[in-house]
């Protein structure tokens, strides 16, 4: 009798085990990114290779508009609903690190060393504290875009390797009929890519940076600052090649050269497939103009990244960090390239010269290695500070070097009080 | 068979409150109890972690103090509001006056549904189509001014008139709504009254001040008070008219819906947000009560 019950419950305690083992062996995780045609196909594919490969293992992809996307992933965490991985960028890490909703990546699972190794230099901007908070798929620089044919009507040979070129260009590029422009040289875009432009770019080929190497100081405010900033500035003030909002809309710049009014931009190697798709018109890229021939080059990097949040624990955690390691692994990134147009993270991929030789990646794929991310703190604060400074002049008629330290006192502000 | 003791009034009434306490416990779940959690979230600094919520008492309310874009976005708001409502009122009422005088039902109908189209098109479409239209370069309203020999606007742009071509925006989005409450306000007022008047020698004027005027007066009110709320909320309209430069150029358009939505999930700064939200309830209760007071009167004949 004793025994029988003695075997009845070792066959219950083994039955259970079996069923919890079961249980852990399947996990679901949850991914979270914005909605973007190529990249939801591209990371549904790459699920798919990933849970083929990790039969215990199952990832629910989830998307939101861009405009609702960090207000949803904002109240859901805390609700405990959200994503065990999930897709921001790279300027959002301090603030989101701050208020919890991100966990750092545990170090024997992914090794801060190896990826200082593997990834270009920018991805460093993923980690605080010493700690990696994500990691990235794929990069993005900044080029000058123009149109070849606008180019040549104008008599201009070849894309402007200087500023003093570029204006030059710009003016030939620029028709204007009475009061109203009908073509304009340079899309100039305060709030598109051009405050990057001013901080990351034109600052650091006059010879100055935007900030102390502990990142607590603001150090634009030297003459060189001033100096990148007015010549930004004197683009629309003296030269008049371009005004801001030539075409209405989010993208206006853009909009504009595609529709070929618009001689050259400076956008983003996210923009290459828009253009491409939507411009009926030979046109080139070329990488960003330098103050002389021969002088510091300087470009503007950013990435998207994969981070972890507080909801992956335990079994949860081990199968989100498989999941980052697969959509950042080579394999990952090279079909990424192929899919949606982004430059691969890993340094030795961007090392294939039949990517920096290619016509429009190149350009992009060559300033990689000097481009650097400018360490945010509060991405959307930060930009509207260039963003004002500029409107203040080219609106108000301010003086640029009063505008310039309304910028400089207002940032010291951001760094001040986020890192009080 | 044993007569209930309750009368059949009190059935009803009974059945009836069963069916309220529904939307009641909706109202009070879903609606009341998350604005006092913003209450009580207004004195904690934000974690995703509600053990990690470090109680910072009314620092956030001291920071508004100092904060100049709360005093800017207030300013804007009020603003907004001052333009925005009166210029509502009287369209909506010059409208809806004309649409009356308009005899022939079915053609009082197309009109009233031309009118209504706006508030019933996206706000992204809306911001679309005007900053075309406002366009410096390519708009057909400076190709209008041009015309007329006046120099062309940036209308969205230059920081001085940004906040009045966004109200303007706004009033013709919700024209077409606030001409079908006015209409209908206009087809409650019994004939007689203006008969009866008429027969006494009143001339249009008078009747327009001395009936239709005070009948309106219940439209009057509920559309001031809504349309005041409206305008001190707004936020669609202005993030759609200034998509990558929200709320600018130069903070000249930024309202308080707009800031509390920037620094909680621009910055995931909630407690602050939540702080202003709360300063913003409260100055809504304020306007709607003393509206309700001052402009609520009964008038019978």
């Amino acid at each position: 009798m004793l025994r029988s019950f003695v075997r009845a419950r070792a066959l219950w305690a083994g039955l259970l085990a079996f069923g919890l083992m079961s249980a852990q062996a399947q996990v679901t995780i949850t991914y979270w990114q914005y909605d973007f045609k190529s990249k939801i196909e591209a990371i549904d594919e790459l699920i798919k290779r990933f849970e083929a490969a990790n039969p215990g293992i199952k990832v629910v992809h989830q998307t939101f508009p861009y405009d609702a996307y960090q207000q949803k992933v904002g109240s859901s965490i805390p609700a405990g609903q959200g994503p065990d991985v999930v897709n921001l960028f790279y300027g959002w890490l301090p603030t989101w690190v701050k208020a919890g909703y991100l966990v750092p990546l545990p170090e024997n699972l992914v090794s801060p060393k190896q990826v200082d190794n593997d990834f270009v230099s920018m991805a460093q901007s993923a980690k605080m504290g010493g700690k990696y908070y994500g990691l990235p798929t794929a990069v993005r620089s900044l080029a000058l875009f123009y149109n070849k044919d606008l180019f040549q009507q104008a008599g201009i040979s070849k894309p402007p390797r200087t500023w003093a070129e570029f204006f030059e260009a710009g003016k030939k590029l620029t028709v204007k009929q009475g009061d109203r422009y009908t073509q304009i040289g340079y899309g100039i875009s305060p709030d598109g890519q051009d405050h990057h432009l001013v901080r990351e770019v034109l600052l650091r080929q006059m010879g100055g940076r935007p900030y102390s190497d502990d990142g607590r100081k603001v150090l634009f405010g030297g003459a060189e600052g001033l100096k990148a900033f007015t010549m930004y500035t004197d683009w629309v003030k003296k030269h008049g090649i371009g005004i801001p909002s030539f075409f209405p809309g989010n993208n206006g710049y853009r909009d504009g050269f595609i529709a070929g009014k618009i001689g050259m931009i400076i956008d983003g190697s996210f923009a290459i497939g828009t253009i491409r798709s939507g411009a009926k018109f030979n046109w080139g890229v070329a990488e960003l103009p330098v103050e002389k021939v021969g002088g510091r080059k300087a470009n503007f990097g950013s990435f998207w990244l994969h981070g972890i949040t507080p909801l992956a624990k335990g079994p949860k955690l081990e199968a989100s960090v498989k999941l980052l390691n697969f959509i950042t692994s080579a394999e990952a990134q090279r079909y990424w390239l192929e899919k949606v147009g982004e430059l691969p993270a890993r340094k030795d991929l961007i090392k294939d010269p039949k990517l920096s030789l290619d016509p429009v990646y190149g350009p992009f794929i060559l300033s990689l290695s000097y481009a650097k991310a400018t360490p945010f703190v509060d991405e959307a604060a930060q930009r509207t500070v260039i963003v004002n400074a500029i409107n203040r002049v080219l609106l108000q008629n301010m003086d640029p070097a009063q505008s310039w330290k309304i910028a400089v006192e207002e940032e010291q502000k951001i760094l001040d009080s986020f890192y009080k | 068979m044993k007569r209930s003791r309750l009368s059949l009034a009190t059935r009803e009434a009974l059945w009836a409150y069963a069916f309220l306490l529904i939307p009641l416990a909706f109202f009070l779940f879903i609606r009341i109890w998350p604005a006092f959690q913003a209450l009580w979230l207004s004195l904690y600094d934000w974690n995703a972690d509600p053990a990690k919520r470090a109680f910072v008492g009314l620092e956030h309310y001291a920071q508004m103090a100092q904060d100049p874009l709360i005093a800017r976005s207030l300013r804007n708001t009020l603003l907004y509001t001052l333009i925005g409502v009166p210029a509502q009122l009287v369209l909506g009422l010059g409208i809806a006056l004309l649409l009356n005088a308009v005899t022939r039902e079915r053609l009082r109908d197309v009109f009233r549904a031309i009118y209504f189209a706006p508030y019933v098109t996206p706000a992204v479409a809306v911001a679309w189509v005007f900053s075309w239209m406002l366009s410096a370069n390519f708009g057909v309203v400076n190709e209008m001014l041009r015309a007329v020999g006046l120099p062309a606007q940036d209308f969205l742009r230059n920081p001085s008139l940004a906040l009045p071509t966004v109200t303007a925006v706004v009033v013709w989005q919700n024209l077409g709504f606030q001409v079908v409450l006015f209409l209908a306000g206009l087809q409650n007022i019994p004939r007689d009254y203006y008969e009866a008047a008429r027969i006494d020698g009143a001339d249009g004027r008078q009747l327009f001040r001395h009936i239709t005027l005070p009948l309106l007066n219940p439209v009057m009110v509920f559309s001031a008070v809504i349309g005041t709320i409206a305008f001190l909320q707004l936020f669609t309209q202005v993030v759609n008219l200034s998509f990558t430069d929200q709320g600018g150029p130069l903070h000249s358009t930024l309202t308080v819906a707009l800031y509390i939505y920037q620094v909680a999930f621009g910055r995931f700064d909630l407690g602050y947000a939540a702080a202003i939200t709360v300063l913003l309830f409260a100055i809504i209760l304020l306007i709607t009560l003393v509206q309700l007071r001052l402009l609520s009167r009964r008038v019978e004949y």
